[in-house]
């Protein structure tokens, strides 16, 4: 489901598929592994082959910028549809998570 | 299918004589996670013979997500049961309803806030309704505590046709 990337303190994430409740437990799970690794401070969630999101995403975006706040680090996302785009900006995440244009 | 899910489209007659004016649909499912997926595949398949936009189909299927996975997550609570979709199309009128014989919700306005979950270790974000706001024209809970939630969730369509 995940496929990482990683370039110096920065970790790229690809996120495929659908991120929905059913989802989003497993993908908490994989992200929250590879981020124990301490040397992570950027996670850069793909969202290009990620088809579906809804408010489960929310939380799953929202749980990770707190885990990587926590040690002075960030989240941003690249690659987002309209649809992910008004979910954005509907529920705040804009204003935590950056978008890489 | 998985689940014993099924889908019937109801057979009684019409007064528009299948002329493809008013369609409906009801299936019936138990409240899993993974019919979640399963739930916006109907709703779309249902939906894309009136000529909607690819926008109007991500609309719907998010708002649907969001009410499936409401009546399995608050609901039922993790408990087995059975969730009912049922949509409606008539002209450009698109009416989808989610029900589960769940919890009930006690207080509809509270619940409805952007920002409210009553699971906040689950990483809930608790925009559930306020999705479902931003992507459909107009929503509505009907609820009862120990009798079940009613989500009824209405859109026009911008080119819809017949089938």
């Amino acid at each position: 489901m995940l496929d990482n990337v990683r370039q110096k303190d920065t970790l790229i994430v690809s996120i495929s598929g659908e991120l929905d409740h059913y989802a989003a437990p497993k993908i908490r799970a994989e992200l929250d592994e590879v981020l124990q690794d301490k040397s992570i401070r950027k996670l850069c969630l793909d969202l290009k082959a990620m088809s579906f999101m809804d408010s489960s995403g929310i939380g799953v975006l929202m749980g990770r910028y707190k885990l990587l706040n926590r040690r002075g680090g960030e989240i941003y996302v690249k690659n987002m549809n309209s649809h992910v785009r008004r979910i954005f900006d509907m529920s705040g995440l804009r204003q935590i998570v950056g978008v890489q244009e | 299918m998985e689940n014993n899910a099924e889908s019937t489209e109801k057979k009684e007659s019409r007064s528009d004589n299948g002329s493809g004016a008013l369609n409906d649909m009801t299936l019936l499912f138990p409240a899993k996670a993974e019919n979640e997926s399963f739930a916006r595949v109907v709703v779309s398949a249902f939906l894309v013979r009136r000529n909607p936009t690819l926008e109007e189909v991500g609309d719907v299927k998010t708002a649907v997500s969001e009410a499936v996975t409401n009546a399995i997550v608050h609901g039922y609570r993790g408990a087995s049961g059975d969730v009912t979709l049922y949509a409606c199309v008539a002209d450009d009128l698109f009416i989808v309803e989610v029900r589960d014989n769940g919890v009930g919700i006690a207080d509809v306005e509270k619940a409805m806030k952007p920002f409210y979950t009553d699971k906040p270790d689950e990483e809930r974000s608790g925009m559930g309704f306020t999705v479902m706001q931003t992507f459909m024209d107009e929503v509505s809970v009907e609820s009862e505590v120990g009798v079940g939630t009613r989500v009824t969730m209405k859109k026009r369509l911008k080119y819809a046709n017949g089938i």
